[in-house]
């Protein structure tokens, strides 16, 4: 709140030390019945950004600080909040469903994260290979982002990989018999990072823009220095990329985090089996929502943002080691 | 960062440099052979499931099961004839009235707030509009699981729960940054001359908003308005958390139900209503592709 303070003093200041010193801006604006142009701006600003700032601070900012409250408390929703201190986050240490959720969030996270990029790199590279008669592939591959969060999608995924689904007979076929993926908790986070892979078409149109950015005499000159393709990679196409991949893992690490519809669908709401689709999302939501243990679940709300900001504060932080902003190559 | 590299593409002489193909780019057929192979495996793999879906819908739901085959053996449209009775005593256009409102309130309570918010960034100097520019980049980040339990408790003590204002009124108040960052980026790149003749002319800020802003960020509108309704039709949590009342569903819960109460023998009519989830977002995408893609690749949107 101070800064803000500050900051409107700051810019305020010039205004009326043309004039006068400070303290005057009341004779001025009653001598001249019309406003100054800078004062017309800022009333101007403020109520173009009136929905924004409402939402902003009720819906928000202010939910933030309910929720930190919270946090330190036991809360059912129809009796008051009673102050326990640490004891929710305490309690996260002897909570295996809760430990379980976390571990089984990272292995979706830090797994299928990686394996999405590579594989929209891989086909963007592909795709950027031609610039002519690739504008269906490109549409093609995107589609499935579109709709991959949905719940038709979810339902789809369940029955094909279902036992006797597609999926299972297909495998069969060729001598793999795996069963259902569906009801084998081992097999189930394979199907959630297959789905999630399946939708690598959203960074990968991101992957293609960033590519075409790369000017062409890089690789003619690589050429010249008798560079094969796979040092091409390295030394060119990666390090030019670089921002576009940093970009992309910001936005598909924090998307992956909050994955709920597909795994509530397929799990019919309960997380299993035997809580291998027990995502983050998942456990927040059972025990808010389910239990009332608002308490609780703000708790893992709050240190859910602690631990995704602090990730993204090192993700920034190391990136000036291996993003290479526009200029530096060139 | 990325959008804003990005951003600057038109402005590059792109054309200049794809005049005729650099030596590098030259290829043998061979090679381009097993480039168009590669592509159209992807492709297909790519496209199973939808495809798959489309069909089994028109399978008896005892042949949907235990076979690969993608083509139904016994064409059937029963599943949609289920589908059609309804569930629970509700017919199923209910639930799809349910999605349009939700999906049309959505897309005109994002245009309207957020290109106001979006103008007042990028066109307003007004004190502390650099420190709310921040924050609303920062609440890009923001989990929204930290959001959820408060929100539901503020709206739960105005008695709003199992209506659609919790639903709406967060499209209102501009909170989706992604629409206000596009907007921000795009009025960024109009010519600046155009506001100042107005005003030099006597226009306020209103009227140059209206005028001149709006008109020119057409394809911004655009782009948000797809994302805004396809979103607002794929939404699961969010209807899940507010609404009770089955005939206040919109298509998602009602799919849920579906799922949850069909046993395996009613496979069919499930899939046959996930099917017709996607019809409208199909169509959006079968007709605005261009915009989505561009939109994405432009401004960093996911789908």
């Amino acid at each position: 709140m101070t800064t803000t303070q500050r900051q409107a003093s700051q810019t305020a200041a010039p205004l009326g030390s043309a004039s006068a010193g400070p303290g005057s801006t009341a004779p001025r604006a009653g001598g001249r019945p019309k406003l100054s142009e800078k004062k017309r701006d800022g009333i101007a600003g403020y109520l173009f950004l009136t929905p924004w700032l409402i939402g902003f601070f009720v819906l928000t900012l202010g939910p933030m600080l309910i929720s930190l409250y919270l946090a330190f408390t036991k809360y059912n929703l129809f009796t008051d909040p009673e102050w326990i201190g640490f004891d929710n986050f305490t309690r996260m240490f002897n909570d295996p469903q809760f430990q379980q959720s976390v571990q089984i969030t990272l292995t979706y996270v830090l797994v299928g994260t990686p394996i999405k990029l590579a594989a929209a790199l891989g086909v963007a590279m592909l795709l950027n290979y031609r610039s002519k008669g690739t504008g269906f592939f490109r549409s093609a591959f995107y589609a499935p982002s579109l709709i991959g969060a949905s719940v038709s999608v979810a339902i789809v995924w369940r029955a094909m990989f279902n036992s006797d689904g597609p999926v299972d007979t297909g495998l069969g076929f060729v001598g793999i018999d795996l069963g259902g993926w569906v009801g084998n908790p081992s097999l189930v986070m394979p199907m959630m990072i297959l789905l999630a892979v399946w939708q690598f078409g959203a960074p990968m149109v991101i992957f293609l823009a960033g590519l075409k950015q790369i000017p062409g005499e890089l690789y003619e000159a690589a050429d010249v220095d008798g560079a094969g393709p796979w040092r091409k990679f390295r030394s060119v196409t990666l390090p030019m990329l670089s921002p576009v991949i940093f970009f992309n893992l910001l936005l598909e690490m924090i998307g992956a985090f909050q994955i709920f519809a597909s795994a509530f669908i397929i799990s019919s709401g309960t997380g299993g089996p035997a809580g291998s689709t027990n995502f983050y999302t998942i456990y927040l939501y059972q025990r808010a929502f389910g239990d009332l243990q608002m308490g609780y679940a703000s708790a893992m709300a709050w240190l859910l943002l602690v631990v995704v900001g602090i990730a993204a504060f090192v993700l920034f932080r190391t990136s000036k080691f291996w993003v290479h902003y526009g200029g530096d190559l060139k | 960062m990325t959008a804003i590299d990005t951003e600057l593409a038109p402005v590059l002489p792109v054309g200049g440099q794809g005049q005729r193909t650099p030596k590098w780019k030259k290829r043998s057929t061979w090679v381009t052979v097993i480039w168009a192979a590669a592509l159209i495996v992807i492709v297909a793999v790519v496209l199973y499931p939808l495809l798959w879906m489309v069909l089994a819908s028109f399978k008896l739901s005892s042949d949907i099961t235990g076979n690969v085959s993608l083509l139904p053996e016994n064409p059937t449209i029963q599943n949609y004839v289920k589908v059609l009775q309804g569930i629970g005593g509700i017919p199923v256009y209910t639930f799809f009235a349910n999605s349009l409102i939700l999906a049309v309130g959505s897309v005109i309570g994002v245009v309207i707030s957020s290109s106001m918010a979006a103008y007042a960034f990028a066109r307003v100097r007004f004190a502390g509009s650099k420190i709310f520019f921040g924050l609303m980049i920062a609440t890009l980040l923001l989990p929204f699981h930290v959001l959820i339990i408060p929100q539901y408790i503020i709206f739960q003590r105005l008695g709003l729960v199992d209506t659609f204002v919790p639903l709406l009124v967060v499209k209102f108040l501009a909170t989706e940054a992604f629409f206000v960052f596009l907007m921000v980026q795009f009025i960024r790149n109009l010519p600046m001359e155009l506001d100042e003749a107005a005003r030099i002319d006597g226009a306020r800020h209103p009227r140059v908003f209206f005028s001149i802003t709006l008109p020119l960020i057409k394809p911004a509108l655009v782009t948000s308005s797809i994302f805004a309704f396809i979103w607002s039709w794929n939404d699961f949590l969010g209807p899940l958390l507010y609404l009770n009342s089955t005939e206040k569903y919109p298509l998602p819960l009602a799919l849920r139900l579906y799922n949850d109460q069909s046993s395996v023998s009613d496979y069919g009519a499930t899939i046959a209503i996930s099917v017709l989830a996607l019809i409208p977002i199909a169509l959006f995408f079968f007709i605005f592709q261009r915009f989505l893609v561009e939109g994405v690749a432009t401004q960093g949107l996911k789908g």
